[in-house]
C-alpha cells in the first residue's frame, strides 16, 4: 500500500510538467526545494534531536558559492555542485566548533552565523557585490524550457536527499544518531564516536541544502545576502520537520507539501500578515501536534465513530 | 597473574574538592571486588576516571597494558570496560533489543545491525528479559531497568565490568537474582568491580573489598576483614562509635 502511493508520487511528480502551467511548475519546484531543506535539516534534528539554525548559513554560503563560480565561467551544474561541497566543508568546521554545545546554547550558536555570514557578504563588495546583490548569466532558452530544466534538476536533487536519508536511517550511522539523540552520554559509554557521528549529520544537513542553494541562484537569477542569508530559510524546514513528522524519512516530505500549501494560501489571504499568521501556526502546531502529522493514528478517528 | 586494570596514585580535582586522592590499586582477570565507602566517597568518580568520563588530574591507568587515562569514553568502551550507571541510562524510545543492540554494534564491532539484534537476543536470554525484547525500554520496571544495563554491557563484549549500585532500589528477591547473574558474569571470564552499598552482596559476591573515605583508599582486603577494621568502622558510624567497639572488645 505504501510503496503503490509512493509510485503514484513519483510518477505524478514526473509527469507533472508535461501538462501543468508555468505557475503550477514554478510552485511544485519551490516545493521540492522546501523536501530538500526539510530533509536536510532532519538528518541534524530530526536523527540527532540538535536544534540547528543553520539552515540559512548553509543556503546563503552555496548560493554565493554557485554565483561567484558561474560568474568566473564555470558551467551550471558543476556550479551546483561546488555550492554544495563549500556548504559542506564550511558544515564540517563549524560542527567541529559547535556541537559540543546542546540545546539552547547549540541553537543560538547556529543562529547567529547566518548573520555574521551576511555581514562578510555585505562588506566583501569586490566578491560578492555587497548589498547589491549579483547577477547571474541568463540562460538563452525558452521559458518554458528552462521551468521544466530546473523543475527536473530540483526533482533530481530531491530524489537523492531521500537515499541518503533512508540510507542513513537503516544503517549504523542513522542508529547512533538515534542514540545520541536519547541519551548522549550513554551513547558515547557503548563506544559511540559521538564527535564524528553529529559532524557527519550536520555534513548530511549542509550539503544538500548548499546544492540547492546554488541551485536557486542560477534559478531567479539575482540573490542578494538578505535574501538568501534570510532567517526564515532555517526556520522553515523546522516548521515542516515537526509539521510531518521528525526523524523519519517520509515525515519531512509530508511537512514540506503541506507548508507550501498552507504558506501559499496565507500568503495570498493575508498579504500584510502572512508571516504573523505562520506564526500562529507554528505556536498551535507545537501545541497539538507536538510529533508531527505521521504519528496521528488516523485509524482511531474512524474506529471511534464505527464504536458509536 | 598481570592485572586487569591498574591504577597508580589517581588524583580528581573538583575545584577545591579532592574526589579521589592518589588510589592505586590492582585488578586481577577474573576476579570479583568490591568498592564500598560512604556517600561522597568518590565511588562513582573513580568509575567516571576509568570510563574515560573524567580525566585524572594526576596518575596513571593502565587496562590489559594499555595506558588509558587519556582515552576518550568510546575508545575506552571499545577496548572492552562496559558499565552500568548508577541512575540507569537507557535509549527509552527504543526497544530493549536495540537497547542491548547498540551495545553489541558500536562497542563490541558487530558486523551489521542484524548480526548486533541476534547477539542481542542472546544477552537478554542470560539475563531473562527476551521475552520482553519488543516492548519499548521506558516501559520497564526499575528491576528490569537494571536488568537491561547489565545486558547493554554484556553486549559490548567487556573484559572488565564496573557495576554501579546495580542493586540499589531493588527488593531481596530481585536482589539475589541479580547475585546469581553477576556470579554467572564471572564464570563466563568478565572481571567485575562492584559498587555497592549493600552488604550482603558485598560479602558474598566479592573475594576482595576496596574501601573509599573522602577520596582516599582507607582499606583493602577480604571482606571479613575490612568490615572489622576500624577505620572502616569509624568512617561509616563515627569516631565514638569506632572507638565504643573497641573499649568493648577490651
Amino acid at each position: 500500500m505504501r510503496r503503490l502511493l509512493l509510485g503514484l508520487a513519483l510518477i505524478f511528480m514526473l509527469v507533472l510538467p508535461l501538462w501543468g502551467n508555468n505557475y503550477i511548475i514554478r510552485l511544485t519546484t519551490m516545493m521540492i526545494l522546501y523536501s530538500v531543506l526539510s530533509l536536510s535539516w532532519n538528518f541534524i534534528g530530526g536523527f540527532t534531536g540538535y536544534p540547528s539554525f543553520a539552515t540559512a548559513s548553509f543556503f546563503g554560503l552555496g548560493a554565493y558559492a554557485g554565483a561567484i563560480s558561474q560568474l568566473h565561467g564555470v558551467p551550471m551544474y558543476l556550479a551546483w555542485i561546488i555550492g554544495g561541497l563549500v556548504a559542506a566543508v564550511f558544515a564540517a568546521a563549524l560542527g567541529l566548533a559547535i556541537l559540543h554545545l546542546k540545546g539552547h546554547y547549540f541553537a543560538i550558536a547556529s543562529l547567529v552565523v547566518a548573520e555574521v555570514l551576511r555581514e562578510i557578504v555585505n562588506s566583501w563588495t569586490d566578491l560578492t557585490g555587497g548589498g547589491m546583490g549579483l547577477n547571474l548569466p541568463i540562460l538563452r532558452l525558452d521559458v518554458d524550457v528552462q521551468a521544466r530544466l530546473f523543475y527536473y534538476s530540483m526533482f533530481g536533487l530531491a530524489i537523492m536527499t531521500i537515499i541518503a536519508a533512508s540510507y542513513v536511517s537503516n544503517r549504523r550511522l542513522g542508529f547512533g544518531l538515534r542514540c545520541i539523540k536519547q541519551n548522549e552520554d550513554a551513547a558515547n559509554m557503548i563506544g559511540i564516536n559521538t564527535t564524528i557521528y553529529k559532524t557527519s549529520a550536520f555534513v548530511l544537513s549542509a550539503v544538500f541544502v548548499g546544492y540547492a542553494g546554488a541551485f536557486y541562484a542560477s534559478w531567479v537569477n539575482y540573490i542578494e545576502p538578505g535574501d538568501v542569508f534570510d532567517i526564515l530559510l532555517s526556520v522553515k524546514p523546522i516548521v515542516m520537520v515537526l509539521l510531518g513528522s521528525a526523524g523519519t524519512v517520509v515525515g519531512p516530505v509530508v511537512g514540506a507539501v503541506i507548508f507550501l500549501f498552507l504558506e501559499e494560501m496565507v500568503w495570498r489571504n493575508f498579504l500584510t500578515f502572512h508571516v504573523g499568521v505562520l506564526g500562529l501556526l507554528v505556536v498551535c502546531l507545537i501545541l497539538y501536534l507536538p510529533d508531527g502529522l505521521l504519528a496521528v493514528d488516523f485509524r482511531r478517528f474512524i474506529h471511534l465513530k464505527g464504536s458509536r | 597473574m598481570n592485572p586487569i586494570l591498574q591504577l597508580q596514585g589517581v588524583t580528581r580535582h573538583f575545584g577545591g574538592l579532592t574526589a579521589l586522592d592518589n588510589v592505586s590499586f590492582d585488578l586481577r582477570p577474573n576476579e570479583i571486588v568490591g568498592l564500598i565507602g560512604p556517600n561522597g566517597a568518590g565511588k562513582t568518580t573513580l568509575v567516571n576516571v576509568v570510563t574515560g568520563a573524567y580525566r585524572p588530574n594526576a596518575g596513571q591507568i593502565t587496562f590489559d597494558g594499555k595506558r588509558i587515562d587519556s582515552l576518550k569514553p568510546y575508545s575506552i568502551s571499545r577496548l572492552g570496560i562496559a558499565r552500568t550507571f548508577q541512575v540507569v541510562q537507557p535509549f527509552p524510545k527504543m526497544t530493549v533489543l536495540e537497547n542491548v543492540a547498540a551495545g553489541a554494534l558500536f562497542a563490541a564491532g558487530a558486523k551489521s545491525l542484524e548480526s548486533a539484534k541476534e547477539h542481542a537476543l542472546e544477552h537478554l536470554e542470560f539475563v531473562g528479559l527476551a521475552e520482553l525484547a519488543d516492548s519499548p525500554a521506558s516501559a520497564l520496571t526499575l528491576a528490569d531497568r537494571r536488568r537491561l544495563e547489565l545486558a547493554k554491557s554484556l553486549a559490548m563484549n567487556p573484559k572488565l565490568l564496573l557495576l554501579d549500585e546495580v542493586n540499589a532500589g531493588l527488593n531481596p528477591v530481585e536482589i539475589n537474582q541479580s547475585l546469581h547473574l553477576i556470579r554467572g558474569l564471572a564464570e563466563k571470564g568478565i572481571s567485575i568491580l562492584i559498587i555497592e552499598h549493600l552488604m550482603k552482596v558485598v560479602m558474598s559476591a566479592c573475594y576482595r573489598v576496596i574501601v573509599l573515605h573522602h577520596g582516599q583508599m582507607i582499606s583493602e582486603g577480604s571482606p571479613s576483614k575490612v568490615a572489622s577494621d576500624p577505620r572502616v568502622i569509624e568512617a561509616y558510624l563515627g569516631s565514638r562509635f569506632a572507638a565504643q567497639q573497641k573499649s568493648n572488645a577490651l
